[in-house]
């Protein structure tokens, strides 16, 4: 299949969601393979899942309109995530909410380090961080 | 020992002879040779902090223009400064957003541009786009000035924060079902991560918990420049709670703090963004205490682990509320872990403050007062350490 693709995508949705059955229909309907790389999900309780997706081109972008047919907040994801060491004030705030410990602190010295072959391009950091230092590259 | 007087600490400053340490090497040193024989030995205790810290803003006047404007309505890079003050003058604060800001309509907002972004700018010495407006009187008849600038173009400018340095902080969590936008970062819910901001046992009012070297006058580091303590703080607080220790237990004291912009290194000042909040400016401060007696030296011994704050929930149900939300305390030598433990769970922190650019600071300051070139400052009144301050809206 010439016209596969994998992409990652967030999902963030409200707590009627929670029980849909949203991966079997991508599986079903839309013939994409999904791959769970996070996942925060409990009952009455808001959802949010990053996944990836891998399947025809055209598959994936109805999957898309699907989702957000459903009232989700879908964000399709980077490639890649970039961090710049010189704009980075080595405060941490990105370090917890980042789930594959890409970025991390270093202990005593308590500074930032960033492992991009950890990085699972979630874009946690981008929200978390106050000084624009980790940017996404498309 | 006798006590040291200022002046004879900074004699031995001017000949080149202070003996300066940071407050995390006077930990070391005093437990090796006691707290005694180190108030002898040394002179001053370097501290130092970097953090966001709001209520902070600038000065600014732009000399007259040709022909002359009183300035009714002033913007930079599109962020209003208010123009109230005089003609020319103009006061630019850290959490102004840009004139078509969308906030959080499209929740949560991105906030990637403000006051604090434009301080920033001036002090790395980008170009700024001033704009202003006015409707014209007898003796300041132009209404309208548009001119790009640099910080070398403007007449005066000076940091003048009104509450800067707090002396300690709330810890965030968030006890809700939803990830919540806070000015302490994004807190994923169910106590999902925790986070903190304090260099702990670097912070400059917790190794003088009752400014007892600190007040008017005091010189300090700030933004990378020489500046003063200029009064105490909005929301000064000394009457909070304190352990044996004397460290405070809630945020208890601030510093209003002044200083030259043009000296100011950009390094130390940043403009900040925060998700679903607003902007804000990352701003460093370093102050040396002076060794004045054992007492002074003792309380520049203080440690991580003698630092507790509260943990607060932050979610819709605590913090936003103004009723109590206080979980419980937590050290700094904890926090600093990367995990505390709290009611049997294990809950991840992070810092929003950053230690290693406080350790470069308290490091920066100790090298400027050894070389001699930065002595200090007798504060001509101290801090208030038992006033009660009353007053608030309910």
């Amino acid at each position: 299949m010439a016209d596969t693709i994998t992409k990652s995508v967030s999902l963030r949705y409200s707590p009627e969601l929670v029980d849909a059955p949203i991966i079997y229909h991508l599986v079903r309907d839309y013939h994409l393979i999904p791959n769970i790389i996070r996942a925060s999900i409990s009952p009455n309780k808001e959802g949010y899942t990053l996944l990836s997706l891998t399947g025809a081109e055209e598959d994936f972008r109805k999957a898309i309109v699907y989702l957000q047919g459903l009232n989700m907040v879908v964000e399709q994801l980077a490639d890649k995530v970039s961090w710049d060491e010189l704009r980075c004030t080595q405060c941490g705030a990105c370090t917890a909410v980042c789930p594959s410990g890409a970025l991390s602190v270093q202990r005593p010295e308590m500074t930032i380090r960033f492992d991009g072959t950890k990085c699972v391009v979630c874009h946690m950091c981008i929200e978390a961080c106050p000084v624009d230092a980790v940017k996404l590259d498309f | 020992m006798a006590g040291k007087t200022y002046e004879e600490i900074n004699a031995k400053i001017r000949r080149g002879e202070a003996v300066v340490v940071t407050a995390n090497e006077v930990i070391d040193i005093a437990r090796d040779i006691g707290v005694k024989k180190a108030a002898e030995k040394i002179d001053v205790v370097t501290t130092g902090t970097f953090g966001i810290m709001c209520s902070s803003g600038a000065f600014l006047n732009f000399w007259h223009t040709k022909p002359k404007m009183k300035m009714q309505h002033i913007w930079l890079d599109d962020v209003p400064a208010y123009g109230g003050v005089a003609a020319v003058d103009c006061y630019l604060g850290a959490t102004e957003l840009p004139a078509g800001d969308p906030g959080n309509a499209h929740y949560p907002g991105h906030f990637r541009h403000g006051g604090g972004h434009v301080i920033e700018a001036l002090v790395a010495g980008r170009p700024v786009h001033l704009r202003a407006d006015a409707y014209g009187t007898d003796c300041y008849p132009r209404r309208s000035y548009e001119q790009t600038l640099t910080l070398a173009d403007i007449r005066q400018a000076f940091l003048f924060s009104p509450r800067n340095c707090y002396q300690n902080y709330n810890v965030a969590t968030n006890c809700s079902d939803r990830t919540v936008y806070t000015y302490m970062g994004v807190l994923k819910p169910h106590m999902g991560n925790v986070h903190y901001s304090s260099a702990g046992q670097l912070s400059p009012l917790l190794n003088d918990p009752y400014y007892r070297t600190i007040g008017i006058g005091t010189h300090i580091f700030l933004g990378g420049g020489e500046g003063f303590v200029a009064w105490p703080g909005t929301q000064h607080a000394p009457d909070d709670p304190r352990n044996a220790r004397g460290i405070p237990l809630g945020g208890a004291g601030t510093l209003a703090v002044i200083g030259d912009l043009k000296q100011m290194d950009a390094r130390f000042v940043r403009g900040v963004s925060l998700t679903g909040y607003g902007v804000s400016l990352m701003i460093g401060i370093g102050i040396p205490i002076p060794i004045l007696d054992e007492e002074a030296l003792y309380y520049t011994t203080v440690t991580d682990v003698e630092i507790s704050a509260p943990l607060c929930d932050y979610g819709p149900d605590g913090y936003p509320t103004g009723e109590p939300c206080t979980l419980g305390y937590v050290t700094m030598a904890e926090l600093k872990s990367g995990e505390i433990e709290f009611e049997g769970r294990r809950i991840r922190t992070a810092p929003l403050s950053s230690y290693s650019k406080a350790v470069e600071i308290a490091e920066t300051l100790k090298g400027w007062i050894a070389a001699g070139r930065f002595t200090l400052g007798q504060p001509s009144r101290l801090l208030p350490t038992d006033e009660k301050f009353s007053g608030g809206c309910a």
